[in-house]
């Protein structure tokens, strides 16, 4: 007697509970963070901003950085510099590796994200692909770059003279506005691949990916503030990328030629390197190449004295 | 000085007040919670910057390191002009000469650790001795510790008339006392060591070594500040104060200027009455104070090495 009454109200129950999440449930929307020194942090200035995408639909609250987040983005990557620039250059390249497989596990949600920043499911797809494979792409250039940009120097003094690439230090990179997932990884893997850390900041129109990545970099063994990413209005942000003395290279990707010649003129301050990338197509094979690690690289040549080893009748 | 005690009762320092601890730390808190810019904010970083003792304290220090710092006490940044030095060099008694005669006339005053620093394990003829060289070597100013194990067996006289002797022989110069607050556990126990140690003839009351951690905090600054306040009510007698260790960023040093202020008054914001003991603090408030000129942020790589 007991079971059946207690059997039919379950069932009941049921029923109503079923009824009222088809009809009533709320989804829980995600909040989209930034990313700084390891933690997701909001932005210190309190600032949201809703992008829509083409049919109007607002894709969620997405941090509006302000300088102040791209200070502390500073602050971490350079802290982040020496511990990740002296790693062996094979671990980093396991690194890289390990961010390609997180990336992979994650593929469907990337594909759903791209899809609501307007792609097609088929668009969507060959993209988050793409950006898998850049990753192997530079994982395996980790530990080669440096053997093939080297050289042994000829010199006709008593020394052993030999050039090396080395990484440049914090890199900032403002990420291209199209491409929101693959743009953004092509520009990170060559910095990090080449021993930098950096500081980007998503595509303004199509941040979702962005934030996303960050989750994943943050589950795959890269160290906290290699790459911070911050969200918000290049409009606001792009003077502060090329003058703090504490960054050593900016990159941009947008065809703009006032922002440009402003970039110029204000990365004189610290001498820091600057590269316009806005004639490169990300989904084509020239959007990687050893060359992109090779930008955010300096040449160091070392003289080391030894032994007239020509007077002795050898060569080095 | 220590004859001048006697004009004022000494009181049990068994029952010194006793500390809200929740209380301390949520006002502490809000002491950060103010919001300085442009101007106020520079003239606070220079004053900051005039306040600082810069320091080094370690088994690995030469003549040539602090004949560097006393450099850089008297120039901290040349290339921007109207920089005021820091406020003193702090060192170990066998560097004071050296520091002494590196800094010259320069106005900027020498302090010397004593009295078997950091542990203050030691007899109490070898720490008037250690005090006495470190005054005949030319130090204006003595950084002594007290004995925390003592205080802790409750043994208060032992720690007052130590305290006591070491201030007659430091003659003129001016002395602070160390409580090491990272090892006394509580805020009550802060409170007691400081009123032993204004009671017994400190000049200033200083949180920390910097070897033990934690050191300086907010809120324990916060009871000493308050417990020099209730010395100068009851005796009007001022008191300095030096946090010591870990400040070592501009914004946190403002925000103890504004509890300096807020709890002791304008009179205690001049470096005769309030100092940082620090080492990595002064780069980078030069490097503040060259971004509030410039609105450039700045990278370390363009300031001196410490």
């Amino acid at each position: 007697m007991e079971k059946t009454i207690k059997k039919s109200s379950l069932s009941i129950s049921e029923d109503g509970l079923e009824k009222k999440t088809s009809s009533k449930r709320l989804e829980v929307l995600k909040t989209y963070k930034i990313y700084i020194g390891g933690q997701f942090p909001r932005t210190e200035s309190g600032r949201y901003y809703q992008p829509v995408n083409v049919s109007g639909k607002k894709m969620g609250n997405v941090c509006l950085s302000s300088r102040k987040d791209f200070r502390d983005a500073v602050v971490a990557a350079r802290g982040a510099f020496s511990g990740w620039s002296g790693r062996a250059a094979f671990n980093r390249g396991q690194i890289l590796y390990r961010m390609a497989e997180m990336l992979e596990g994650r593929k469907a949600q990337f594909i759903e994200e791209l899809i609501q920043q307007d792609s097609t499911k088929t668009k969507a797809e060959k993209e988050v692909n793409l950006a898998i494979d850049r990753l192997i792409y530079y994982s395996g250039w980790c530990d080669k770059f440096q053997q093939l940009f080297s050289a042994v120097n000829p010199v006709s003094s008593s020394h052993f003279n030999f050039s090396v690439p080395e990484p440049t230090g914090v890199v900032a990179i403002i990420a291209p506005q199209g491409d929101s997932l693959l743009g953004l990884v092509s520009l990170i893997a060559p910095v990090i691949a080449g021993g930098n850390t950096c500081v980007v900041l998503a595509s303004e129109t199509k941040p979702l990916c962005a934030v996303t990545f960050a989750e994943v970099l943050n589950s795959s063994d890269l160290p906290g503030g290699v790459v911070n990413i911050l969200t918000g209005k290049p409009k606001e942000l792009n003077e502060w990328f090329v003058t703090h003395m504490d960054v050593n290279a900016t990159l941009y990707c947008e065809n703009d030629s006032a922002i440009q010649s402003m970039m110029r003129e204000k990365s004189a301050l610290n001498l820091k390197r600057i590269f316009f990338y806005d004639t490169v197509n990300w989904d084509k094979t020239k959007g990687q190449s050893p060359y992109f690690i090779m930008d955010t690289q300096e040449i160091k040549t070392t003289w080391h004295p030894v032994e007239n080893i020509a007077g002795a009748g050898g060569g080095y | 000085m220590s004859r001048s005690q006697s004009l004022f009762a000494i009181p049990d320092f068994s029952v010194s007040p006793r500390i809200d601890q929740a209380g301390a730390e949520e006002r502490a808190s809000r002491f950060t919670k103010r919001s300085i810019k442009k101007e106020s904010k520079l003239n606070g970083l220079k004053l900051v910057l005039n306040m600082i003792d810069l320091t080094t304290l370690e088994g690995k220090d030469t003549e040539g390191k602090v004949k560097q710092l006393c450099y850089k006490a008297m120039h901290p940044h040349d290339a921007v002009p109207d920089i005021p030095t820091v406020a003193a060099i702090c060192v170990y008694p066998s560097m004071v000469k050296v520091a002494k005669k590196a800094l010259g006339d320069a106005g900027i005053k020498v302090a010397s650790v004593a009295t078997a620093f950091p542990s203050g394990q030691a007899p109490k003829d070898i720490k008037i001795r250690d005090t006495k060289y470190a005054v005949s070597e030319g130090a204006d100013e003595v950084d002594m510790v007290i004995s925390r194990g003592k205080f802790h067996a409750g043994e208060y006289n032992f720690v007052f008339d130590e305290i006591a002797a070491i201030k007659e022989a430091c003659g003129d110069a001016r002395l602070k006392v160390i409580l090491e607050t990272g090892e006394l556990g509580t805020f009550d126990k802060v409170r007691r060591a400081s009123d032993i140690a204004m009671y017994a003839g400190a000049d200033f009351i200083k949180t920390s070594t910097g070897k033990i951690q934690p050191a300086a905090t907010m809120p324990v600054t916060l009871v000493m500040l308050e417990a020099i306040r209730d010395f100068y009510y009851k005796t009007g007698r001022m008191v300095g104060m030096k946090p010591a260790g870990g400040i070592s960023k501009s914004k946190l040093a403002l925000h103890y200027l504004v509890m300096v202020k807020e709890v002791l008054g304008e009179d205690w914001l001049t470096n005769e009455w309030f100092r940082f003991g620090a080492s990595s603090l002064a780069n980078d408030v030069l490097m503040q104070i060259v971004k509030e000129k410039t609105g450039v942020y700045q990278a370390a790589n363009y300031f001196s090495v410490d």
